[in-house]
């Protein structure tokens, strides 16, 4: 477990704090349930362009609804933000905001001489500049390689100018160097958000319960709803004043426990909300343990196994169905961790075969310490061993490589780029962008719908395969995927 | 300008990567952090080509490279592309960490250079500039690294061959298509083009023969003038500028007789190719003519163009001229260097004699933004900009045309907009979105 601690200005990488690895090949058994121990890293030789946790650290701040963003940094570690942009305009829809505002998007475009006198009165300027022109209720600092190196005092600019300005600015630490974890990157915004914005409760509100996730479709509204619960979505889509109050809630439940590990422990840690510890709701068994611990921590047990009767009498039947069409199919899975965990608990409910995993990294425990929350020992436990379970930071050469032997029936992933090797070897591909879709009762038959979507029309990556353009070397294609990963078989 | 920048419209000078990917089998290889091509990628979206994107090797470097050096890292990586990856030019560009920290790239580079490999290094550093000018320093880096090894002493050989350098790929929506119909009206003037980027060029045996080459063509008013002057210099080459896109007619056949000029080509083939484009050009703006002037229900009369200067200056002239819609308050977010300011904003100010296009530039797009928000002007606006820009265009009540990068609410594939048929083009955009807003 990890000691959160609010008094640092920034939180620890997940390879130290957690032990987290990127590289690791063998089966999904080996791995699971070393909670407490900590495999071994293994490096590799040869890599490909990873995620930056700068980006990640981003996106649990851009999206709150009154808030602005510095990036601390040269104008490009802030190139991809404008997806966000768009995805809050775009998905907004789907969590009730009728005019989704602009994001309030910086860069303090660090140039060559910062970095020798040191990029801090800029710094300090821009948030002066930034407060007066967005009027946001809180700014976040986000930090960069180049700031990072540096050595500017982000924190004291932060709070200097807090107090100043009498609204929350929050530096948040995420230097894409300091991890290979990406990941991280959510940890240090949530790190800044505990710090800086949530306040201690006043009153505690016995009906609301923190819904930690991304952006996507409101579901939980109605499902809580039958059981007399309010989400309390953080913090895409909230308000200052909403991620504030937040320590008011009965329980916090998040979708993907790589996203919510920190912020959900903080919560519980610091404010004494506590944290649902089963995996998140992907796989009926998965998805009872999950409403089953909510109904205890809310005292609504009995509410709860209603809930889940009539989820059964719904969706079952079609479950089923869908069971028999899938059944005997083989799938192969690449995806951040608990997510993808997730994704391998619903292709197996589903009746396909798992025959392998590319996972971007693995947390051996997560920020709770609770082994219960080990999600892919829970996978293995309820839909059997993976054998070909690889941790893999999103290393292509390696997939392709992988794919090629596997030839799987379906491809399923969840980070952009991974289908498009998928499609190129003409194995139908699918990728969900919306995390909320496949959860429950309901997201069985939602995937199920989808995946044969995907297997009956395969033309499109049949014909693509005729016609792809492979960069890759035939001697790679032919050799063992993980020959680059560290203490390989030569 | 180092102020603060909201609503990036470029990025850092490691974003010449795309300068790379645009090359038929050119591989870059960065020496960065581990974020630096996610970040290039999602600036450009929908920009992988070759090995972009997901594709490109990396080193990752972490603390470990940062306190230590990353010296031994670059160089396995290096060998691990070429076991991996089929390439038929290697482009080493470092990031802000192996920047800061002075890893000796050169040297490592130098290893596999001395064992015949076709690798280059540029250092794109992202704090030391932008993509707009480090572009430039990965055509030269190539050129004097790689080209450099297959010239024997003759230069000038080929009196027909001109080298072209206009858009930066990417960087430019619509780069494909542009040096497409570059390639293709050059051509018709009767001259041999080396367009080197993109799926019209001979990938690296075109580069190759940039030597041969008797000069060089810049369509650009500032991005790419460092290479043309050094060609010029390294190969004797001169080179001919044109200083912006040339959209439409009047500007592209400007363009074909300056050049004309310039090579001294026959002038009754140039004269007979300009006319035959003219004719087909204003035989849609002809019939076309009819529509801008009776249609009843509301069309745009004034447009703002968000764009680098190369754009705005273009579509002003043309927008003006050909299509009739006026220029009013004008914004290049391209960072243009002081010095070269002046120069635009004259080549502007010659688009009409009897009005003044007022001229902002500033990289800050927030604030072009905020300026755009207080303007009162009669009639129905266009706005020519970024994706950031369609929630104002929306706000304003503007038509809304997205063209400069970031674009994500536009796919674009191989649509151009400079020359005859681009000109064209853009008519069929503004007024396609336009006509969509009658539900």
């Amino acid at each position: 477990m990890s000691t959160i601690n609010l008094k640092n200005p920034q939180v620890e990488v997940r390879e130290h704090r957690l032990g987290s690895i990127t590289g690791f090949e063998g089966a999904a058994s080996q791995l699971a349930g070393c909670c407490g121990g900590s495999p071994k890293e293994r490096n590799r030789s040869f890599s490909q362009c990873l995620g930056c946790s700068t980006s990640n650290a981003a996106c649990t701040v851009i999206l709150i609804q009154d808030a602005a963003v510095i990036s601390h940094g040269p104008v490009g570690c802030s190139g991809n933000l404008h997806e966000y942009a768009f995805t809050y305009r775009v998905n907004g829809v789907q969590r009730g905001l009728e005019h989704p505002t602009q994001r309030r998007i910086f860069s303090t475009n660090l140039d060559e001489s910062d970095t020798v006198y040191g990029g801090e009165r800029k710094l300090a300027e821009a948030i002066r500049e930034v407060h007066g022109r967005t009027g946001a209720k809180a700014i976040f600092i986000i930090t960069t390689c180049a700031s990072g190196i540096i050595g500017d005092d982000v924190e004291s600019l932060a709070s200097e100018a807090e107090a100043e300005l009498g609204i929350p600015v929050v530096a948040i630490f995420c230097e894409g160097f300091r991890s290979r974890i990406w990941t991280s990157g959510f940890d240090a915004g949530y790190h800044g958000i505990a710090r800086k914005l949530i306040k201690p409760a006043t009153r505690k509100q016995p009906d609301l319960v923190n819904v930690i996730n991304f952006w996507g479709t409101d579901i939980f509204t109605a499902l809580f709803g039958r059981i007399g619960l309010r989400p309390n979505y953080i913090t895409p889509y909230a308000t200052v004043a909403g991620i504030a109050q937040s320590s008011e809630a009965v329980a916090t439940v998040q979708i993907c426990a790589t996203l919510g590990s920190y912020l959900g422990a903080a919560l519980e840690q610091v404010h004494g909300v506590p944290e649902l510890k089963s995996p998140a709701p992907y796989g009926i068994q998965a998805t009872d343990r999950w409403w089953r611990e909510l109904g205890q921590l809310t005292g609504r047990s009995r509410e709860v196994e209603t809930l889940l009767q009539e989820e059964r009498a719904a969706f079952l039947p079609r479950i089923q169905e869908l069971k028999a069409l899938l059944t005997g199919r083989s799938a192969y899975v690449t995806a951040g961790a608990a997510h993808g965990h997730a994704l391998i608990a619903i292709l197996s409910e589903l009746g396909l075969r798992v025959t392998g995993a590319a996972v971007f990294h693995h947390d051996p425990v997560y920020d709770s310490g609770s082994e219960q929350s080990d999600s892919l020992q829970a996978v293995v436990r309820d839909h059997g061993d993976i054998p070909r379970y690889t941790v893999c930071n999103k290393q292509e050469f390696e997939l392709v490589n992988v794919l090629m032997r596997e030839r799987p029936d379906l491809l399923l992933a969840r980070h952009g780029g991974m289908t498009l090797w998928g499609a190129k070897l003409g194995i139908p591909s699918l990728l969900i962008g919306d995390e909320h879709f496949g959860m429950g009762y309901q997201g069985l038959v939602n995937y199920g719908e989808r995946i044969l979507e995907a297997l009956e029309n395969d033309e499109f990556v049949k014909n693509l395969a005729r016609h792809a353009v492979n960069p890759y070397t035939d001697w790679w294609l032919k050799q063992d995927p993980y020959l680059f990963l560290e203490g390989a078989r030569p | 300008m180092t102020g603060i920048i909201e609503q990036e419209r470029y990025t850092c000078a490691i974003g010449a990567m795309q300068t790379v990917t645009a090359i038929r089998r050119a591989i870059p290889i960065l020496h960065s952090g581990p974020g630096c091509g996610t970040m290039v990628s999602g600036f450009f979206e929908r920009a992988k080509g070759y090995a972009g994107g997901n594709t490109a090797p990396c080193t990752n470097s972490g603390e470990n490279e940062v306190v230590f050096g990353g010296e031994a890292k670059l160089r396995q990586v290096i060998q691990g592309s070429y076991q991996v990856l089929e390439s038929d030019l290697q482009v080493v560009l470092t990031g802000c960490t192996a920047g800061i920290v002075g890893d000796d790239v050169g040297q490592v580079v130098k290893e596999f250079q001395e064992a015949g490999k076709p690798i280059v290094h540029v250092d794109t550093t992202g704090f030391k500039s932008n993509n707009y000018v480090s572009h430039s320093h990965v055509v030269k880096a190539i050129i004097d690294q790689y080209v450099d090894r297959f010239h024997q002493g003759q230069t000038r050989t080929r009196n027909q061959l001109v080298n072209v350098f206009a858009t930066l790929p990417y960087q430019d929506p619509f780069w494909k298509g542009n040096l497409s119909e570059l390639k293709r009206i050059l051509e018709g003037i009767g001259l041999q083009v080396n367009i080197l980027f993109g799926p019209e060029s001979g990938g690296v045996a075109e580069w190759q023969r940039i030597p041969q080459a008797f000069a060089n063509i810049l369509v650009s008013p500032w991005p790419g003038l460092e290479i043309v002057q050094h060609l010029e210099q390294k190969y004797g080459q001169p080179f001919y500028q044109f200083p912006h896109l040339p959209i439409g007619s009047n500007e592209t056949a400007r363009f074909l007789r300056g050049v004309a000029r310039f090579a001294e080509l026959e002038p009754v083939r140039v004269e007979a190719f300009i006319a035959r484009e003219e004719q087909a050009f204003y035989e849609e703006i002809d019939s076309l003519a009819t529509f801008l002037l009776e249609f009843r229900y509301g069309l745009p009369g004034y447009v703002h163009v968000i764009h680098d200067a190369s754009y705005v200056v273009g579509m002003s002239k043309f927008l003006l001229h050909e299509v009739g819609i006026v220029p009013r308050e004008q914004f290049i977010v391209d960072n243009t260097p002081e010095p070269f300011q002046a120069g635009i904003r004259a080549e502007l100010a010659t688009t009409s004699s009897k009005r003044t296009i007022p001229l902002t530039f500033d990289p800050d797009a927030g604030r072009a933004q905020e300026a755009i928000r207080g303007f009162r002007h009669p009639g129905r606006g266009l706005l020519i900009g970024s994706g950031w820009d369609k929630l104002l265009a929306q706000d304003k009540g503007f038509d809304f045309l997205s063209a400069s990068a970031p674009s994500p609410y536009r796919l674009v594939l191989t649509t151009g907009y400079l020359g005859f048929r681009g000109g064209l083009r853009l008519i069929e955009d503004i007024y396609d979105r336009v006509l969509a807003t009658y539900k």
